[in-house]
This record gives structure tokens, C-alpha cells and sequence, in this order.
């Protein structure tokens, strides 16, 4: 039997449904940025080793270049572009911009990604490969530099703006934490 | 890539009878290790059943306490899940090591258990490699292998397994389940993974078309001095040169139960079983983990520029074991 | 003499060198820099930072075009030999397919095109059936997508007739020849033997630097199309202007036919240097062939093969020294690996004709050919490999004389270029070594090694000495004066993450006397006139001195003019005029690490840097290239290796999961700040700061890792396989 290499699709990317007809080879990197136009996810390896594409899918840090369109259909994704919905800058993007937190500017999308989800998921309880001891009886690790680096360790810079994205992430995580 | 067909079912059975029908089929995990392959043309799928939406998913107590571990559950979730961290510590521990926040996000306990070897060669489908096109030869050997296998390799191959999960699986005593037309099925993961011998594209029991369905943790394995490292060329986000999975029990310095397993050595996970039948009942000091590590590596074959990783296994065994027989104390 | 030169030069102040530059018009501010409006000097985030924190930045694969077919590349799968057949039958009736351009049917290129080093045969891609190198492209598939042209690009069957490679590059190759000139001859001042023989001390070692890649997180994407009569270009580079140059030369084309824009370029460190990447070759070939925009991308693992790389070097080194640590003589000798396609010269001496003073100084370079493609320059070429090499052996000198490091280079500065003989403009190493050892309290350092330890960690210190030439390029700016109070400034830079925006902006902000606010700057753009690229750290200096000119020349203009009023400056005659004398940039390296010698596993703990950079434009861009220079020299210390098979001459790793680069977690809080400093040569007094972080950090590293453990480690990079002990720390 021979199957359709062709599938219809619904995403709904930074709020705004898409039905897409796409090939299934399709990753949801290549739909997000020749579909629907949200070129924001960068294409740095397209195998999973750099972190550029990162986008959330269904509020998690995945790398699109390694998913199949065809396997998110029905998914919520959130690119660079949707973490400033009404223009007003995130305050990890605001963070980002004061504190130089790049230089091309290539990798930004997904660190940006990333961290929003990092800091989620650190507020969930998660534990890291830093994480001394991960019994959940402990409370959940402070988040220090140790922890923001390990945690962003998927998201590759190769201009070395790395000890300025981790001063933004703490700072933004500081003032979240002040403000409640 | 080929152009290829996508099913997505909602029930296993549906699932097999997708991959039966077709020689081609392949069941698609989180896809952060097939689809990565397919781009370069290493695996050619006519078809991927998605198994992302089977009842797979979560885990659970198992009926001995210990626990079951679906199929689709990430890694992440794994990672995560409080009874994991609670009870099998190294297998947290050895699953945070690996990839990154985004691939353990996407990635599956099962599609875990059958990655492909990181091996350079195996990698350029324009280079001779037995694993990818049996029968074509072993550029490795020769060639560059500073991180391949120095145990249970053969003239075949000399890849290593790239999984951290795993290797705490094994100190576990892990089981995996699997389904396949003919019913369930359950092996320990011990003898889920094949020895290289001649035909090192085999890699595992599984039979064509058979789906992996849940990872069971015996209860006896559980408790808390457990402890995974690894050793690897970066910081984070690499592969293992060396890793070592230890539980250690120690009661008045006296070593009560021990597990040892090593990554980063073999095709396989290794059980270090030579080392910790040295160790039982033995004096929990330096010297006694030493050479029950040596024990274990006198079966080492290093190659030209990997002998490095006997020493480097030697001293992980003994530093975590020390770490652990302190932390006993 | 420059016309322009008009306004009355600054009064001198005390400190302030008199400017060799015969034009005065704004000549440096820099020992007391003028608090101009805020411009220059002072701290801002990147104009065009909003932007890219919300991904509304355009890369060139980014972007939008209509009609865009996709074009794919096939590259060669053997080191050495002849396409035997190239059948393109199947992928030919494959869905979306338009076509495939192999060597039979490529446009036929200008083989005398390339570089500054002559022709390059790497850009002269598909004109015959030869295999020089693995990875040569051999074909381009065209389709309307990305995936159809991949798939058949997949189906394509090329067999070879294979050949013997030879990638087995050493110092004594015997097919070592010395290096090309081209950026002056080899050094050789007294008598190295006869001084090597008097010392008390005589280091003689030899030091190998792999293969390492640019590796931008960008890979290389060029589009091209036809439109009204001209070749127009979006691709990702580091010069529109040079590159348009190159494309216009390959094919044959008048220059003003053809147009090249980079707008934004995500990153560069060399590797989108040096004339014209094959990204961009395929698509101009591609667009002509099909009649129709195409984009060619590179993969990441084609960016590996097929885009240059730092070559591998093999370096020996002999210093001989007194006693007391003056230093009799240097001899450095440096072998690098060439292709047979192309000259390039791998500089690995630069710093031993400039750093230390010694009675006797002899460098010679030679290049090895073997069978790869043309390596060029990455990140602090030559520099950066060769100061691993000094300044390793420097600190084994220290070691004999059980002397301390840092003292060992203050006894050596020269008075004047030790090779040249000509003036320093203004030498500042001194400055840069006593500051950051200050900040870093190496006064407390225990010189011996393996004297500290912490737990089961051993613990070290290094520190290295740097510097790296400063200077200007050709260059045309305009300026025009708006109806609205606006001046846009026109200059065909190019920002590859360097912050060129933000920094020209101040500049020219400050060179005409306003708020830069008002100031509209267009660059990268071919058609706005030559422009020396980002490269050689020399892409900030070069356009801030064309723009300075030619707000200078716009001011000097009576009152009263019709707006809108332009006038456009090109630098090369202010270049020329001005006085040889040795221009660099200083800096010193101190590194803390530690090393658990039962893994092998470094980490680095601590790491600063002092520079002396000249006038700072920006002090929060300076420090994030500076840093970014050092984390890069980090990453070449401790992770990256292009690895080839000896037998097959096949790279390895042409993945970021084989090819590792400092990941986070590698990458401790790092310090960069600078010393007061200005280049008198230039009318800002700036220097370039893209490339020196790079340069002494993995000496850094290394000799802190010796400190540490008593190791010394000559070959790149430092891997938990070379350092795991047998017997670890109790």
C-alpha cells in the first residue's frame, strides 16, 4: 500500500490558527518559516546540536528542526516573534537588548526561547545535571549562574555573548521574584 | 529524505498492524534521533507511525513497587517525576546529563533505549561502516577512535552506545516491555542489547516491527545512595567519553549491595558485574573499589588512542564509590 | 594633502602624541576624550537590538522572495581524483526538480579570480571533473523546494575514479615551502645560534594548533536573481563590496552590473571572508541558468567542508635567555597546511617580530600543501595559533628560570619594533599587564606548578601577553545633509554581530556634531562604494576614519547650502600618508583553572582580560567582542578539532555534536576592561577589538593548566583524554 506523503495540517503558532498542506518531510522549523512566515527560529544545523530553532511547543522548549510539521498538527507553538504579542518587549527581551545578551543576533531567538521555558521549568521543581541532589524532598535548586548555564547548555552562541545571557536571565528572574 | 508516509494511531494494536504492513515502516518517537538519520539518508523510512499518541505515556507504580515507565515518556517527565528522583536517583541523574532541555523535552523513554551510535563513521553514508551497510567494513579501527569501545567489541565494530539513560537502566535492572503481533513480551535489558559479534547492524532482541511499550525499575534496585557521572569534552551537552551508573549500600564499612554500570565503553550499557561480585561483602574502601574496577577492565581491548579510557574508568568507578560510601556513612 | 583638512585642529594638550595624520580636521580626542553630546564612549545596547530580540531581524535566508527556486549542493565524497560519472537521471524526474549543474555544464568562471592571495581555485567551482579536496562541491540541484531539491540531490549518482590523498600535514613535510610575503618577509635580526648558544636558558619546543572553523551559528545563504540588467545579491558576508568585486571578476561581469547586500549576517569570524563563498558561486550560477531567484544554503555539515578554515600549524619554537630573564633570542618556526588550489599565508609569527625585545629574532613560515580546500582566515589569523606557541614558550622560560611569568615580559618590552626597528605609535602592553594582574592578584600566585589544590581538584594560574596589529583600509563614506535635520551616512560596511550600527552611528553622531538621533545610517550594500569588509579588525577603524572625513569635509561647507547637500570621503590617500610605525592593540591574559586529574576535565574558573584598544566607541559592545574573542580562544583551548581520517582525508565531524564549540556551562563570568588608550594614527583614535580576545587566551589556559598539574600540553585542544592521571589525588 502506499501512503499520502502529504498531510493537511492545523498549527497554531503565537495564537493565529494555520491549516497547511504540508509535505511530510516537512520539519516544523522549514512550516514555521516558509508557511507562515515566521522566519524568528534560525536554521543553525538542522539536526538538533545548536538550539537556534528552539520554539515552545505546547508551552515546552523543543528544536523545531528536528520535528516533523506533520507530527505538532493540533499543537500550540510559541516562536521568538509571540513572546511579544502586543509589541511590548518581554522582560527577558528587554534584558537581553540592555545587557548585550548577543551580537549577531543568530542564536537570540532561541535563547530567548529557551530561557522562558527554563525558568518554567525550574519553577516547576525541575532538577539539572548541576542539581547536587536531586531527591524532591530537597527544595528546588536555587537558580544561580551554575544552573542557568547547564540549563541554556542546548543553545549554542558562538559570538560569546553566553555571560551576558545568563546575567540577563538572572536578573529577569530576580526581579519576577520581587515583584511576585 | 525520502518521501514518506505519516499514520498516527491511537491504539497499539493499530500501531503494529501499521508497521506489519510495511517493510519499510518505522515507529516515530520524539524523531530527535531518527529524524536527525533521515536527513542524511542513514535510515529511509517509507513510513513513520507516530506513536506520540498511543496510551504509552506516564509512569506508575508497578505491583513489586517498583515502578513502570511508559513507552512516550519523555525524558524530561522522567527526569522529573518525583518517585524517579526519590527511588532511582542515577536514572534522573543520568537522563539530565544528556542532550539538552529541548531534546529531552521531544525525546522518549523508548526511542532512548534504541539510538544509534554517534560514531563518526557511521554518521557519512559515503564512508565503510558494518553497523550502516553490513559486510562494507570498520573504518574506525584504523582510523579515528579516540572515544570508541574498548569492552565486548569485535573486528566488526567498535562503536559505542551514545544513550546516558540506559546505563542507569542497567545498574537498575531494568526490564523492558514490548509488544508485537504475536503479544507482550519482556526481556531484562541485560539481554535486550546484542553483543557486536559479526552483524553489529543488529542491535537489539526486538524483532522486526516490535514496540517497545514500558520500562519496568524493580523495587529491590531502589534507593537513595545512587549517583551517576560522566566525563565528556565539554562541559554539558556532549557525549560521554566514560560514564558510571553506582548504587552502593554499606553497612560498619562493609559493602552490603553494590551496582555498577559504565557508559561510554561498549556498544552496550555495561554492567560491571565482575567488579561488583569483587565488591560484595568487601571492605567500602578506595582501594577495594580500585581493584574491583581492575577486575572488571582486565577484559579491556584498548585501540591506539583510546586506552585513556580504562584509567578514566578506573578513577570514575573509584571516585563515585568513594562519594558513595561516604555519603553511606 | 587632504583638501578637506579645513577646521582649525584641537588645541594640544599635555599627554596627547602629535598626530602623524596630516589631517587635522578631527583629530583624536582620545587622551582626553571629548564628551562630545554622549556619542562616542558612551554606553548603549544595540540599535538594531530590539529587533533581534523579537526575530524581526533578516538574515539573507530569511529573506521573502518570490519565484524562489531552492538550490541544493552535492559534494564529494573522496579526497582525490576525477568524477568518473555524474548520472543525473533519476533525480532529473524526481518531483520539483529543474535541473542539476555539474562541471559539464556550469558557467565557465575566470580561473584568474580570488583573493588578496591570488587565484583561489576554491571559488572556481564546478568547471572541471578534478576532486582537489573531500567535500568539493561537484553538482547543484535545483528545485522549487528545499526538500524536493535535497531528495534529488540524494538520488544523484556521482562515482569516482579515486586517487591517493595526502592530508598528513607536519613541520617536516617534504613538501614545505616557505610562505608567500605577501604581509612582509621573515624576520631576521642578529645571530639566533650564536645568541641561543650564550643563554643560561634554552627553550626548544614544538606546538601544534588543529584544524578549527569559524563555525558562525549563520550558515552561508546567498541569493541571486537578474533584475533590470543587474546581478542582484543577498548573502551572508562579511564586505558587499569585496564580495561584489569577486562575483564580478568569477563571472565576468562589469562591477556596477552587480549588486550585494548583507543586511544582517549572523556572525562571520572569517569564515564569510576572503572574496566569495560557494553558497554564493552555485546561486549566481544557478539564477543564470534557470532564469529565476535562487537560494542556495549551505548545511551545517557543508559550512564544515566547504567554507575555509583556520589551517593546522606546527610550530617550533627556540628561546634563548640570560639568567635574570632577558631574552637573547627567538626563533620561531611555523609550518601551516595550504591547499594546492589557492595561496594563503597562516601569519603564526606576527607577534614574534613585535613583542619582545631580544638580541636576536628569526621567523620563518612555510606552507605545506595537501589535499583540502583553501584555508583562510579565521578569528585573529595567524596571531592566534602563533601566540599559542610564544607565549607557551614563554611561560616554559619563566618555568626554567623559576621566574615569575608576568615579570618575564616586563623585562622584555621593547623600545622600538624589534624586527622593524620603527617607533611604536603608542605601546601599552605594560599598562595592560600590571592592571590585570592587579585585578586578578597574581602577586599572590605560588610560581611552582601543582601547588594548588582544592578537595580532589588541582588548581592554576596563567597568563599571556598579546598584541595585534591596529590599523585602516580604503574606504568611501557620504554624508548627506537633509531637509529634515537628518544626515544619512552612507558606508558599505557590514554588521556581522559586531555592532557597526550602534558604533558608526556614534561616530558619525560625533564627528558631525549631533545627536545620534539624527543620524540615518545605511550599510551593507554594495552600490554604496568600496568599503574594506569586517575583517582584520580593521572593519570599525576603516569606516569610522571615511565617515569622520567626510562629516568633516560636509561641516567645512559654507552656511547656507541647498539641502539636500552630500559629499563623500574615500580614505585612501589619508591612508597612504600615513607614517610607518608598529600599530597594535595590547592585551594580557590571566586565566584561573582547575583540573580533576582523575577525568581529565578542565574547567576554566576565572578569566580576565586587559586591553589596550585605543578609544573605546562603546563600551558595552567593545566588552561583548572582547569576551566573545575570549570565549572563542577558550573554545580552541579545551574543545575544537577538525578531525580528519588519516587514510581517507574524509572529515569526521562536520556536526556541532562532533565539532564542539564552549557551550554554556563551559563558560564562567568572564572580565574584559580596558586600559586608557588611543591610537595616534587615527582621527578617532580608535583601534579594532574584534580579534585580539581570541589571540592569548588558549596560552592562557594552557599555561594555567601546566600551573595546575605539572602538565605541559603543546598540542590543541586540552582534552580530559590527555590529563586523566592514573594515579588521582588521594
Amino acid at each position: 500500500m502506499t501512503d499520502g506523503t502529504r498531510s493537511e495540517i492545523l498549527l497554531r503558532v503565537n495564537g493565529l490558527t494555520h491549516r497547511l498542506d504540508v509535505d511530510n518531510r516537512r520539519t516544523l522549523l522549514d512550516a514555521l518559516r516558509e508557511d507562515t512566515g515566521r522566519t524568528g527560529p534560525k536554521k543553525g544545523c538542522d539536526r538538533g546540536q545548536c538550539g537556534a530553532c528552539t520554539v515552545l511547543l505546547d508551552d515546552r522548549r523543543v528544536v523545531s528542526c528536528l520535528t516533523l510539521a506533520v507530527a505538532a498538527d493540533g499543537s500550540d507553538v510559541t516562536t521568538v516573534e509571540g513572546l511579544a504579542p502586543d509589541g511590548e518587549l518581554h522582560p527577558l527581551q528587554q534584558a537581553f537588548v540592555q545587557l548585550d545578551g548577543f551580537q549577531c543576533g543568530y542564536c537570540t531567538p532561541g535563547q530567548l526561547c529557551s530561557a522562558v521555558a527554563m525558568l518554567a521549568e525550574h519553577a516547576a521543581g525541575w532538577p539539572s545535571a548541576v542539581t547536587t541532589d536531586v531527591s524532591p524532598e530537597r527544595p528546588a535548586p536555587e537558580l544561580d549562574a551554575v544552573e542557568v548555564r547547564e540549563r541554556l547548555s542546548g543553545n549554542l552562541c558562538r559570538c560569546g555573548a553566553y555571560p551576558s545571557i545568563v546575567r540577563a536571565v538572572l536578573e529577569t528572574a530576580a526581579r519576577a521574584e520581587v515583584t511576585g | 529524505m525520502k518521501e514518506f508516509g505519516y499514520l498516527r494511531p491511537s491504539q497499539v494494536r493499530e500501531a503494529l498492524a501499521l508497521v506489519a504492513a510495511d517493510d519499510g515502516a518505522r515507529f516515530l518517537g520524539g524523531g530527535t534521533n531518527l529524524v536527525d538519520l533521515m536527513k542524511d539518508g542513514i535510515e529511509t523510512p517509507t513510513r513513520l507511525v507516530d506513536v506520540r499518541r498511543l496510551p504509552l505515556d506516564g509512569i506508575r507504580e508497578a505491583p513489586d513497587r517498583g515502578l513502570v515507565i511508559g513507552a512516550t515518556t519523555t525524558n524530561s517527565d522522567l527526569a522529573a517525576h518525583p518517585e524517579v528522583r526519590r527511588r532511582y536517583p542515577a536514572l534522573s541523574q543520568a537522563v539530565l546529563a544528556g542532550a539538552s532541555g529541548q531534546l529531552r523535552n521531544m525525546a522518549t523513554v523508548g526511542g532512548n533505549l534504541l539510538q544509534r551510535t554517534r560514531c563518526g563513521y557511521f554518521a557519512d553514508p559515503s564512508q565503510p561502516c558494518n553497523k550502516r551497510s553490513p559486510g562494507s567494513g570498520c573504518s574506525a579501527i584504523t582510523g579515528e577512535h579516540h572515544n570508541h569501545a574498548i569492552l565486548g567489541w569485535s573486528d566488526h565494530c567498535v562503536a559505542t552506545h551514545p544513550s546516558d539513560m540506559t546505563v542507569a537502566l542497567a545498574a537498575y535492572d531494568a526490564v523492558v516491555h514490548y509488544e508485537t503481533p504475536d503479544g507482550s513480551h519482556e526481556i531484562p535489558l541485560s539481554g535486550f542489547y546484542l553483543p557486536v559479534g559479526e552483524s553489529p547492524q543488529r542491535e537489539t532482541v526486538l524483532p522486526p516491527g516490535a514496540l517497545i511499550t514500558a520500562v519496568t525499575l524493580p523495587a529491590a534496585a531502589a534507593g537513595p545512595r545512587a549517583r551517576y557521572r560522566k566525563v565528556r569534552e565539554r562541559a554539558s551537552y556532549a557525549f560521554a567519553n566514560v560514564s558510571v551508573a553506582a548504587a552502593l549500600d554499606v553497612e560498619e564499612g562493609v559493602v552490603r549491595g553494590v551496582r555498577i554500570a559504565l557508559g561510554g565503553l561498549a556498544s552496550r550499557p555495561w554492567r560491571a558485574l565482575v567488579a561488583e561480585s569483587a565488591l560484595r561483602d568487601a571492605p567500602a574502601t578506595a582501594d577495594r573499589f580500585g581493584d574491583a574496577a581492575d577486575a572488571e577492565l582486565s577484559a579491556a581491548r584498548p585501540l591506539r588512542d583510546n586506552a585513556y579510557k580504562v584509567t578514566l574508568a578506573r578513577n570514575l568507578i573509584v571516585a563515585v564509590l568513594t562519594e558513595l560510601a561516604h555519603r553511606a556513612e | 594633502m587632504n583638501a578637506s583638512s579645513t577646521s582649525p585642529s584641537p588645541a594640544p594638550t599635555g599627554d596627547r602624541t602629535p598626530t602623524p595624520h596630516p589631517t587635522r580636521t578631527s583629530a583624536p580626542s582620545a587622551g582626553t576624550p571629548e564628551p562630545l553630546l554622549g556619542a562616542v564612549g558612551m554606553a548603549r545596547p544595540r540599535i538594531e537590538g530590539t529587533a533581534k530580540v523579537t526575530g524581526a531581524v533578516r538574515y539573507s535566508s530569511d529573506e521573502p522572495m518570490g519565484d524562489l527556486a531552492h538550490g541544493w549542493a552535492v559534494t564529494s565524497t573522496v579526497t582525490r581524483g576525477r568524477i568518473r560519472d555524474l548520472d543525473t537521471s533519476a533525480a532529473l524526474t524526481m518531483p520539483g526538480v529543474l535541473g542539476v549543474i555539474d562541471h559539464r555544464n556550469a558557467p565557465r568562471l575566470d580561473l584568474e579570480a580570488g583573493s588578496f592571495f591570488g587565484p583561489d581555485g576554491g571559488m572556481h567551482l564546478l568547471q572541471t571533473d578534478e576532486i582537489p579536496h573531500s567535500g568539493r562541491p561537484v553538482a547543484l540541484v535545483v528545485a522549487e523546494t528545499a526538500e524536493q531539491a535535497r531528495s534529488a540531490a540524494r538520488a544523484l549518482r556521482v562515482t569516482y575514479d579515486e586517487e591517493p590523498c595526502d592530508v598528513d600535514f607536519s613541520l617536516d613535510h617534504p613538501a614545505a615551502r616557505p610562505a608567500t610575503s605577501f604581509i612582509g618577509a621573515d624576520a631576521t635580526v642578529g645571530d639566533v645560534d650564536t645568541e641561543l648558544a650564550a643563554s643560561a636558558v634554552v627553550v626548544d619546543a614544538r606546538y601544534v594548533t588543529p584544524e578549527t572553523h569559524g563555525a558562525a551559528m549563520e550558515p552561508h545563504s546567498a541569493t541571486a536573481w537578474w533584475e533590470d540588467g543587474r546581478l542582484q545579491i543577498v548573502d551572508s558576508n562579511q564586505g558587499p563590496f569585496l564580495v561584489a568585486m569577486t562575483v564580478a571578476a568569477l563571472f565576468r561581469l562589469d562591477p556596477k552590473q552587480v549588486r550585494v547586500r548583507s543586511p544582517h549576517v549572523g556572525g562571520g569570524f572569517g569564515s564569510k571572508s576572503g572574496g566569495c563563498g560557494p553558497q554564493l558561486v552555485l546561486a549566481v550560477m544557478a539564477t543564470a541558468m534557470f532564469d529565476r531567484p535562487v537560494r542556495v544554503t549551505l548545511t551545517r555539515s557543508q559550512v564544515f567542508q566547504t567554507v575555509s578554515m583556520r589551517p593546522t600549524t606546527d610550530q617550533r619554537v627556540r628561546i634563548g635567555s640570560d639568567a635574570d630573564g632577558r631574552l637573547r633570542a627567538i626563533d620561531h618556526t611555523a609550518a601551516f597546511e595550504v591547499s594546492k588550489l589557492a595561496d594563503y599565508l597562516e601569519n603564526c609569527t606576527e607577534l614574534t617580530n613585535t613583542l619582545y625585545a631580544a638580541r636576536a629574532i628569526r621567523t620563518r613560515r612555510s606552507a605545506v600543501p595537501v589535499d583540502i580546500l583553501p584555508p583562510y582566515s579565521v578569528r585573529g589569523p595567524g596571531a592566534t595559533p602563533g601566540s599559542f606557541a610564544l607565549e607557551s614558550a614563554m611561560d616554559e622560560v619563566a618555568e626554567r628560570l623559576h621566574m615569575d611569568p608576568l615579570e618575564l615580559r616586563l623585562r622584555n618590552e621593547p623600545s622600538a619594533g624589534p624586527v622593524s626597528g620603527l617607533p611604536f605609535s603608542r605601546r601599552n602592553l605594560t599598562a595592560c599587564l600590571r592592571e590585570g594582574a592587579r585585578r586578578f592578584g597574581w602577586a599572590t600566585r605560588d610560581h611552582r606548578p601543582r601547588t594548588g589544590r582544592e578537595g580532589h581538584l588541582l588548581v592554576g594560574t596563567g597568563m599571556a601577553a598579546t598584541s595585534f596589529g591596529a590599523g585602516a583600509l580604503p574606504s568611501t563614506a557620504s554624508i548627506t545633509a537633509e531637509t529634515d535635520g537628518a544626515f544619512t551616512v552612507a558606508i558599505g560596511a557590514s554588521d556581522i554581530g559586531t555592532g557597526a550600527r550602534t558604533a558608526l552611528t556614534a561616530v558619525a553622531a560625533e564627528a558631525l556634531r549631533v545627536p545620534p538621533e539624527r543620524i540615518r545610517l545605511l550599510i551593507a550594500d554594495s552600490d554604496l562604494g568600496p568599503a574594506w569588509g569586517a575583517g582584520g579588525s580593521r572593519g570599525t577603524t576603516s569606516w569610522s576614519w571615511a565617515i569622520t572625513e567626510a562629516a568633516a569635509k560636509l561641516r567645512s561647507r559654507p552656511g547656507g547650502a541647498t539641502l539636500p547637500l552630500t559629499v563623500s570621503f574615500d580614505t585612501t590617500e589619508s591612508l597612504g600618508e600615513l607614517p610607518l610605525m608598529e600599530r597594535h592593540s595590547y592585551s594580557a591574559v590571566f586565566c584561573e583553572a582547575t583540573v580533576d586529574p582523575a577525568t581529565g576535565e578542565v574547567r576554566v574558573r576565572r578569566l580576565l582580560g586587559m586591553f589596550a584598544v585605543g578609544r573605546v566607541i562603546n563600551p558595552l559592545l567593545a566588552r561583548s567582542q572582547l569576551v566573545g574573542g575570549m570565549i572563542m580562544g577558550l573554545s580552541m583551548a579545551l574543545h575544537e578539532e577538525g578531525v580528519r581520517d588519516p587514510a581517507t582525508g574524509r572529515h569526521l565531524n562536520t556536526d556541532f555534536a562532533g565539532y564542539h564549540i564552549a557551550a554554556h556551562a563551559d563558560v564562567p563570568d568572564i572580565e574584559a576592561d580596558f586600559v586608557p588608550d588611543y591610537e595616534p594614527g587615527d582621527p578617532s583614535g580608535i583601534k579594532g577589538v574584534g580579534e585580539i580576545g581570541t589571540v592569548g587566551t588558549a596560552a592562557a589556559i594552557a599555561n594555567a593548566v601546566w600551573h595546575a598539574t605539572g602538565h605541559r600540553r603543546r598540542t590543541l585542544p586540552i582534552r580530559p583524554d590527555h590529563l586523566v592521571e592514573e594515579r588521582p589525588l588521594p
